[in-house]
């Protein structure tokens, strides 16, 4: 039975590695070559990220555990990512719109991490923050480009949000082991989280032209590793060697 | 008459990508920008390469995300290709060549004190 804590630490690490790997597979796909390289070197971030995290759990976990057995070697249901990061990227739209909702609830969330008392979880926390904030910033501003734009940008955006927005509700829904680590670490700000985040995303949305959806209703499950059908195919990829070649390495 | 373009000199009777949105074609293309960075020890902006970008916002971070991501600035400029003018490379003898027999432009024959240092 894992504490609570490695449960949260997992839970960061999942988020950044699913997304950060959802973000790759846009490399030598991208729109265009400065935009392939903008989202890869999110991936990047994302994937660093996700190390850190990992590794920090892996020191907590003991017994052999490393940063590698802990991504390529757990399956489906000990992952606890936000269902949002295991989606499709869809088109361009879809994935700038999931990019800018999770690095807004990235950003407030580790805003309040690295004030927290566990000193290496906040020192993640605040290194992972600068970059974080250069991501929100890029998406944000793709999305107003997008949903202010033209007739058929507009369109896509307004799709995307209709296939996102029900995936939002998710990472605002506090799961048992963030409640108590909230507590635990004396987390400031995790109960606003919420509300900071739905602040930014109307401000940014209303800029875009684009309406901020009433709907309250969220898909969950992902922290629990109850996970869309998306995720097994991530990992069948993601995993495939180490999983047909225990061990290996290049 | 075929008109020639030099590297960087996109003028002003062709703008470019600019040009592209007036002319009834759908706009594909985003103009091409010069970056400059600046580099921490450095204390000029220098030429690293070109990109696209629809606007000048767009232009500064994809030349971060392009130009910067080993460390290699602290800042960052950038102009739009059509703005930047180039000499012309078959007007390179006179413009270039009456320089080479002016040795005499170089302060080189000057006796330096030898307290006087970094010359």
């Amino acid at each position: 039975m894992l504490s609570p804590k490695i449960k949260y630490l997992l839970y960061l690490a999942d988020n950044a590695l699913i997304l950060g790997h959802r973000n790759s597979e846009w490399c030598g796909h991208g729109p265009i070559l400065e935009q392939d390289i903008a989202v890869t070197n999110i991936s990047l971030d994302l994937v660093g990220q996700a190390r850190n995290f990992y590794q920090y759990a892996a020191s907590e976990i003991g017994n052999n555990t490393t940063e590698d057995s802990l991504a390529y070697l757990r399956d489906v249901r000990e992952f606890k990512n936000c269902l949002i990061t295991e989606l499709p990227n869809g088109d361009w739209g879809q994935t700038i719109l999931r990019q800018f909702f999770f690095s807004t609830y990235q950003y407030f969330l580790y805003t309040a991490l690295k004030d927290c008392n566990d000193e290496q979880l906040a020192a993640i926390a605040e290194k992972s923050l600068k970059e974080v904030t250069y991501h929100v910033r890029w998406s944000s501003e793709w999305v107003i480009r997008l949903g202010d734009g033209t007739a058929e940008s507009h369109q896509r955006m307004l799709t995307a949000l209709d296939n996102l927005w029900n995936y939002t509700g998710e990472m605002l829904i506090p799961s048992a082991y963030e409640k108590e680590i909230n507590e635990a670490l004396a987390i400031k700000g995790a109960d606003s989280l919420a509300e900071k985040w739905n602040r930014k995303i109307k401000e940014v949305l209303e800029e875009a032209t684009l309406p901020v959806p009433q709907s309250a209703w969220s898909q969950q499950g992902g922290k629990e590793g109850m996970h869309t059908e998306h995720l097994g195919y991530i990992l069948a990829e993601m995993q495939f060697l180490q999983r047909a070649y225990p061990g290996v390495e290049w | 008459m075929l008109r020639k373009f030099y590297y960087g000199d996109y003028g002003e009777s062709k703008n470019g990508a600019a040009d592209i949105s007036t002319s009834g074609e759908q706009k594909k293309e985003w103009p091409l920008w010069e970056v400059f960075i600046r580099s921490r020890q450095g204390l000029d902006h220098k030429h690293a390469g070109s990109l696209h970008a629809a606007d000048a916002r767009m232009a500064v971070e994809n030349a971060r995300d392009v130009y910067t991501r080993r460390m290699e600035g602290v800042s960052i400029w950038v102009v739009e290709s059509k703005y930047i003018h180039a000499s012309n490379p078959d007007e390179a003898a006179e413009f270039y060549d009456p320089a080479n027999d002016k040795a005499y432009r170089h302060p080189t024959f000057y006796d330096l004190p030898d307290e006087l240092k970094h010359m």
